[in-house]
């Protein structure tokens, strides 16, 4: 049972450690970089993706959590 | 020391203070919002990491592979500098207060204590330790693949390495400079410029890891940390004009209540 609880809290530490408060921005920059990688392997120009990808995410963000207050 | 060796030594020095001032930022960063003794011990084991592989590799280490580095650094440092930046803005901007935050920190930090001690050592700070390692080793591989490489070509990797060492102590005492004043600036404000940095590194290095190409290369990020400094005061305006215009809506007077005469029962009053 202790093992249990220490697991959980060793497992919570390490999720607001690399997730933080907002799952859908961790997964947002997963997915930019994967896109990244993808446009990268043609002749089309892939530097713009992240910022494009933080110019959405982090607004979205802070609005959902402005609007949970 | 010939002109080529001056333009050697001038060539490795600039490369490798591009490389350490990006590594320094990261280490002051961390040191100056979290903890400096951590921070410390991060810097400390990443030394000891480059160390060790420059060391057991030698010339070969220019073949070890710089992308999938940069990309897994890269992507976390974006995710961590995001989550600095949308706390920072949300205080900025009053939709989050400190005092909160504080408690918040606290009882995360009571529920993954017994994890913690377990796990830590002796670093009381890991975010502290994990930035400045990462940045160490990653920035660290940079100056040691430029001191090796440019010293190859040139046929002398003893002045190269000369200019690598000469280039890291120099940004190392600058930042030392500036730690002082750093640590009076206000801790939100410091928050907010620090996520503006990890976020303009993340970019970075995740958009190269992941195979792209910057405009101008590492100019590149003279052009990224500003813009995404502008972005994020645009963000703390907006957001305080949001908070503004709901406390504003709050705070309008409603209905004029009616003159209190006797009462109607209950399922008569929900059905007006």
């Amino acid at each position: 049972m202790r093992a249990k609880a220490r697991l959980k809290a060793f497992g919570a530490f390490w999720y607001d450690f690399v997730v933080g408060d907002d799952w859908r921005v961790a997964v947002g920059v997963v997915l930019a970089l994967a896109v990244t990688a993808a446009v990268a392997t043609t002749s089309v120009p892939a530097w713009w993706i992240l910022p494009a990808a933080v110019a959405v995410l982090l607004p979205l963000s802070l609005w959902r959590a402005a609007r949970s207050g | 020391m010939s002109g080529a060796g001056w333009a050697l030594f001038a060539s490795v020095f600039l490369a490798c203070a591009v490389e350490a001032v990006e590594a320094t930022t990261i280490v002051l960063a961390a040191g100056t919002t979290r903890d400096w003794r951590s921070a410390l011990k991060g810097v400390a084991a990443g030394l000891l990491v480059l160390a060790v592989v420059v060391a057991g590799l030698g010339p070969a280490l220019t073949a070890v592979p710089l992308s999938p580095l940069r990309l897994m650094v890269g992507g976390l440092l974006l995710v961590f500098g995001l989550q600095w930046l949308r706390k920072a803005v949300l205080r900025a901007s009053g939709h989050k207060a400190l005092h909160d935050e504080a408690a918040i920190y606290l009882k995360q930090v009571e529920a993954a204590r017994s994890a913690q001690t377990v796990r830590r050592g002796g670093v009381s700070d890991w975010y502290a330790f994990t930035l400045s390692f990462k940045g160490t080793v990653l920035e660290g591989l940079e100056v040691a693949f430029i001191a090796l490489t440019f010293g190859s070509n040139q046929h002398d990797v003893p002045l190269a390495a000369l200019a690598a060492v000469a280039a890291i102590v120099v940004v190392v005492a600058v930042g030392a400079l500036v730690r002082a004043p750093l640590a009076r600036v206000p801790e939100n404000t410091l928050k907010f410029v620090v996520g503006v940095m990890l976020t303009s590194f993340g970019m970075f290095w995740g958009a190269e890891g992941a195979g792209a190409h910057w405009p101008r290369s590492d100019g590149a990020l003279l052009v990224l940390a500003p813009a995404t400094l502008l972005f994020g005061l645009a963000l703390v305006q907006a957001m305080r004009v949001l908070r503004l215009r709901s406390e504003r809506a709050a705070a309008a007077p409603g209905p004029v209540p009616a003159p209190q005469g006797p009462r109607r029962p209950l399922g008569e009053e929900a059905l007006r």
